[in-house]
């Protein structure tokens, strides 16, 4: 089973309808024993990082999804389910993060039109389970105003352009997080839905293989 | 690059879609769920639903609606009409919107938009202006109406888009209510007027009738992104058409491989 994690914010609902179309089988928990047990653990998020971090904590799931991750349950962030991997966002003032990866969050220069809104092409760096299938420089869209800079290079798998090159995925061992929402992406986010369900174990329908 | 957007917009009215012309519906244009997954295999960038009765009763209807297309059409959705408090944005958005359009409701009670933006972010809320030429006026000036083109208001168009994006819209649909339906072309000087004087997005809306119109909007208009009905809906030409006619005078679009049987 799949945790989709409800922390009370999130575009949780989109996630889940993507996980069905593509055969999962998950279930939308905010209760951290669900979160010890389970195979994977999706992380949505909109919103801001204090919200997140906060909602993170009330919930109790923090720590458990710190544990999961160390324990090598694959995990897939989604938008400030990326973000709040790294040590620290300097939305809200500064906000600490779960320091999963090394790195920073930072906002878009005041010169360039914020949020990020719309649909980007996605470049791959690096070949990923995550990715497979996807053709290079794909479109994904996007909505975020801030963005990671992960302190490892090795850690990035794709870059976008938005007026400056930024970190659009990001993977380390069993830990897979993008920047855009694949549940907002057409057939090829759908796509990447599908590759995480594998990595998680279990079986997509065969429309996505 | 951030890519130029083509976005269909689909008029429904008891959960089926119509067309109207100037603002006056209605012919049958089709099952709004078949209609939009069509374009999404067209390669729609964003769908908008506007619910053009909006009474109580349809607003259910609605509901029902968007989520049946959200959980079979993976783009984002933008569900207006009717829309008059954030309770409405919340029911919309956890039936799989991605945003909300307002409109008569904004212009009435403009805090409505800064009570939108606060609680879902600024990128959830558009702000739609249906606008009609003044005919009297020696400068170009353009007139708000309300409800669905059929009441005037005093409130200057321009200055209406301002104090939108003042209050936290994210982005602005103008509607030429002269133009609607006409397939004349967008009204490219109420366009320029607005994208020139506001910094989010403003998206074309009412009168695109040749893949020109489309282009023009963006080109001369400098809105960020164009929308269309009827010409989709009658399959005048096709989004792919139009994102390939887009592309080749230059501008960034999102043409990822057409997959005519995709899942």
């Amino acid at each position: 089973m799949i945790a989709v994690i409800d922390y009370g914010a999130g575009n949780i609902h989109s996630v889940a309808r993507a996980l069905t179309k593509v055969g999962a089988t998950f279930e939308i928990t905010e209760r951290p024993e669900k979160i010890a047990d389970a195979e994977a653990i999706i992380l949505p998020g909109v919103g801001a990082a204090a919200d997140t971090m906060r909602g993170l904590r009330d919930s109790r799931v923090d720590d458990p999804v710190v544990t999961a991750i160390a324990r090598g349950t694959p995990y897939l962030g989604i938008c400030m389910g990326l973000q709040i991997l790294f040590e620290k966002s300097e939305e809200d003032g500064g906000t600490p993060c779960l320091g999963v990866l090394p790195g920073t969050v930072t906002r878009f220069p005041n010169d360039l039109d914020v949020p990020h809104m719309g649909w980007n092409q996605v470049h791959q760096q690096t070949p990923s389970p995550l990715l497979h299938g996807v053709t290079q420089d794909a479109n994904f869209y996007f909505v975020h105003s801030y963005f990671a800079s992960p302190a490892i290079e090795t850690q990035i798998i794709t870059t976008t352009d938005y007026g400056l090159p930024f970190t659009s995925a990001v993977e380390r061992d069993n830990l897979f997080a993008t920047q855009f929402h694949p549940e907002k992406s057409g057939d090829i986010g759908l796509r990447i839905y599908a590759n995480f369900v594998r990595i998680a174990g279990q079986q997509a329908l065969p429309n996505f293989s | 690059m951030l890519t130029r957007r083509v976005i269909p917009c689909l008029d429904v009215k008891n959960g089926r879609n119509v067309r109207g012309v100037k603002f006056s519906a209605d012919i049958d244009a089709g099952d709004p769920v078949e209609l939009a997954a069509r374009y999404d295999r067209e390669g729609a960038d964003e769908l908008v639903f506007y619910d053009i009765t909006a009474s109580a009763e349809d607003r259910n209807i609605m509901v029902d609606l968007v989520e049946k297309v959200a959980s079979q059409v993976f783009i984002p959705l933008t569900v207006g009409g009717g829309i008059r408090t954030t309770e409405d944005m919340h029911r919309m958005l956890r039936s799989g919107a991605e945003k909300i359009s307002i409109n008569s409701a904004a212009h009435q009670n403009p805090d409505v938009i800064r009570e939108g933006a606060d609680r879902f972010g600024a990128q959830c809320i558009v702000l739609s202006i249906d606008a009609l030429r003044d005919p009297e006026s020696l400068t170009p000036r353009w007139t708000v109406y309300l409800n669905g083109g059929r009441v005037a208001t005093s409130l200057d168009a321009v200055e209406v888009a301002q104090q939108g994006e003042e209050l936290g819209a994210g982005e602005l649909v103008l509607n030429s209510i002269d133009a609607d339906g006409t397939r004349d072309g967008y009204d490219t000087d109420l366009l320029r007027t607005v994208s020139d004087t506001v910094s989010i997005p403003v998206i074309a809306s009412g009168g695109a009738g040749s893949l020109e119109h489309l282009r023009d909007a963006i080109t001369v208009g400098h809105a960020h992104a164009v929308l269309a009905a009827s010409i989709f809906h009658f399959e005048v030409f096709s989004i792919r058409q139009a994102k390939e006619f887009m592309a080749s005078a230059g501008l960034p679009m999102r043409l990822d491989p057409y997959r005519p049987d995709a899942p």
